[in-house]
């Protein structure tokens, strides 16, 4: 089953900036599914969308195959939501914000005391409880946000960026709580810009940027493409054909330029000790742009 | 599902109320203040000057109009500091993420509205009983009339919270135009004592009828046709409701 299934999303700010140009995405139930991508590529936007802040200007969004058009509250009930910024009242206290959600969802005020307490003690704010938000620090008002997502016990959690601005120690005791509840069976959707972040806890990763996804693949598959590296070898002569060598792609273009794709643990001296074996002599060499790594850069600038 | 959205109401309007009760050295105590210098002031300096309106003394007869003029005033600034204030805070997305509907989410911004200006009203009455003894010559009048204008104001100020974009926008038109409605709205005297010309102009001031209404609740006398004021007010109830209930499904001010 699908947990969340985007097709062509538009959305078009007033103001006339056009933020999503047609994101498609799917979500398998179970995933533990990243967005990535730089600052600004769109990734609130869509998350916005999905949660009913931002109206799309095109596009179809399904949860566990709702269409929002049709039954948004119906999906509503489905999704638990970690916004990137607060979004609490600050004068109000821990465990009114989290019983208060779970009133909105319609869960009776005697079970939302139950599940703020259990959600409160495993987020490790139940002694703040009785506080009001704006005396925690930022870590903690990251957690209250993940006790208020969870206490409808959604089956689809996502988060938007929730480690952004954490200290190191706290991002690890986040991504265990994280795992752990995928591993209860809850999808999750995290954005982030970090590649680590993504990697550490995703099994399927879609990058975004400037509204539009590039690249839609499982963790393995991604790591394996940006582990590898592109060149282009001028040959003194034409070459139309190479004897295979392992971990090593070999093709050629129009021009008789070779083109070579390898592992970068893998020394050059290997391929070109191969092709000087068999009588080819390469004149220079040019890297080839990898488009993903190039997007990985912006990301970290 | 009628549960779900029962269960969404209270927790809006309990929400609203431990705002109110939180703060109510800014919510409760400063109207109470000064509609009780309005009492000692107009009431017992002023009015010991002037003869009867109607058979009842001065005092009496402002003091229903004191009454209303709190209820409109508080009812009008709940809803428009609170909602605005939710949405200067975000946390309106708590409720916009929710299942919600907008009906709901009106309804309990309404509670708190009416909530406290009924609770000032209260209040005030209870203030004004320490000058003078108020009759109450229909109940229901009187009870009908303090209701619906309530609603009616707490309806506006959220309409202008879903509007406001800034602080300053929250003040605005109580300043301009709530503040000279009411004090043109017969708190302080009988429109039937205005030259022809203010007179006919003040039967368009809807506060003149809910300020009537409510004062023939109490003493049983009247400058309009309480009949109409009933009439309008459930018109405006109606309208106002169904402007918000459209602003919001809109999104208006509430979604980008
Ligand atoms: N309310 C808005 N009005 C106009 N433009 C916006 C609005 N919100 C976001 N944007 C623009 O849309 C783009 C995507 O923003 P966003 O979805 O927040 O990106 P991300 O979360 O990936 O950093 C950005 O260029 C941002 O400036
Ligand atoms: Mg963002």
């Amino acid at each position: 089953m699908l947990a969340l299934s985007i097709q062509n999303l538009q959305k078009k700010y007033q103001g006339g900036f056009q933020a999503l140009s047609g994101v498609t995405f799917d979500v398998q139930e179970g995933d533990f599914f990243g967005l990535l991508g730089p600052n600004g590529a769109g990734k609130t936007t869509t998350i916005g969308i999905i949660t009913s802040l931002v109206t799309k200007t095109g596009g179809k969004v399904r949860v566990f195959g709702i269409d929002i058009d049709d039954d948004f509250p119906a999906a509503k009930r489905l999704i638990g939501v970690v916004p990137q910024e607060a979004n609490f009242s600050i004068f109000e206290k821990v465990q009114d914000i989290v019983t208060q959600q779970a009133g909105y969802y319609g869960i009776p005020r005697r079970e939302a005391l139950v599940r703020s307490e259990k959600y409160l003690k495993k987020l490790g704010l139940w002694e703040k409880r009785h506080v009001p938000a704006q005396q925690l620090s930022g870590g903690m008002k990251r957690r209250l946000m993940i006790a208020r997502g969870l206490v409808h016990e959604p089956k689809l959690l996502i988060l938007d960026e929730p480690t952004a601005g954490v200290d190191v120690e706290m991002r690890r005791g986040m991504w265990d709580f994280l795992v752990e509840l995928n591993r209860q069976g809850r999808t999750i959707i995290l954005t982030t810009h970090y590649l680590e972040e993504a990697e550490q806890l995703c099994n399927q990763i879609a990058i975004i940027t400037r509204g539009e996804i590039v690249e839609n693949t499982s963790k393995r598959e991604l790591l394996r493409k940006l582990n590898k590296e592109t060149f282009f070898f001028d040959t003194k002569n034409p070459v139309s054909a190479v004897m295979p060598l392992e971990n090593t792609e070999f093709s050629f273009m129009d021009d008789g330029t070779l083109v070579v794709t390898k592992n970068k643990s893998q020394s050059m001296n290997r391929i070109l000790a191969h092709l000087d074996q068999q009588g080819i002599v390469v004149d220079s060499m040019r890297n080839k742009a990898n488009r993903l790594e190039e997007l990985f850069m912006e990301m970290v600038e | 599902m009628m549960r779900s959205n029962w269960i969404s109401f209270t927790s809006i309007a309990r929400k609203e109320m431990i705002r109110i009760f939180r703060i109510w050295l800014q919510t409760l105590v400063p109207p109470v203040i000064t509609i009780s210098l309005y009492f000692i002031i107009f009431g017992s300096f002023i009015g010991s000057q002037l003869g009867d309106i109607d058979g009842y003394d001065y005092m009496a007869f402002i003091a229903p109009g004191l009454i209303m003029m709190s209820i409109i005033t508080n009812s009008y600034a709940n809803t428009v500091s609170s909602f605005f204030s939710t949405k200067f805070q975000r946390n309106i997305e708590e409720l916009l993420v929710s299942p919600t509907p907008n009906w709901v989410m009106v309804l309990g911004y309404i509670s708190g509205g009416m909530t406290r200006g009924l609770c000032v009203g209260m209040l005030v009455s209870l203030v004004s009983l320490l000058f003078i003894r108020l009759p109450l010559f229909n109940v229901p009048f009187t009870i009908l009339f303090a209701l619906l204008t309530s609603f009616v104001f707490s309806l506006a100020g959220l309409i202008n919270g879903i509007f406001a974009k800034k602080f300053d926008d929250i003040s605005v038109i109580p300043t301009f135009v709530i503040t000279p409605l009411t004090y043109l709205g017969g708190v302080f005297y009988s429109i039937s004592l205005l030259p022809d010309f203010w007179r006919t102009l003040s039967k368009a001031n809807p506060v003149v009828y809910m300020i009537g209404g409510f004062r023939y609740g109490f003493l049983g006398i009247t400058d309009i046709n309480v009949w109409a004021g009933l009439g309008m007010l459930l018109l405006f109830s109606v309208v106002l409701f169904l402007i918000t209930l459209y602003l919001l499904k809109k999104g208006t001010g509430v979604r980008c």
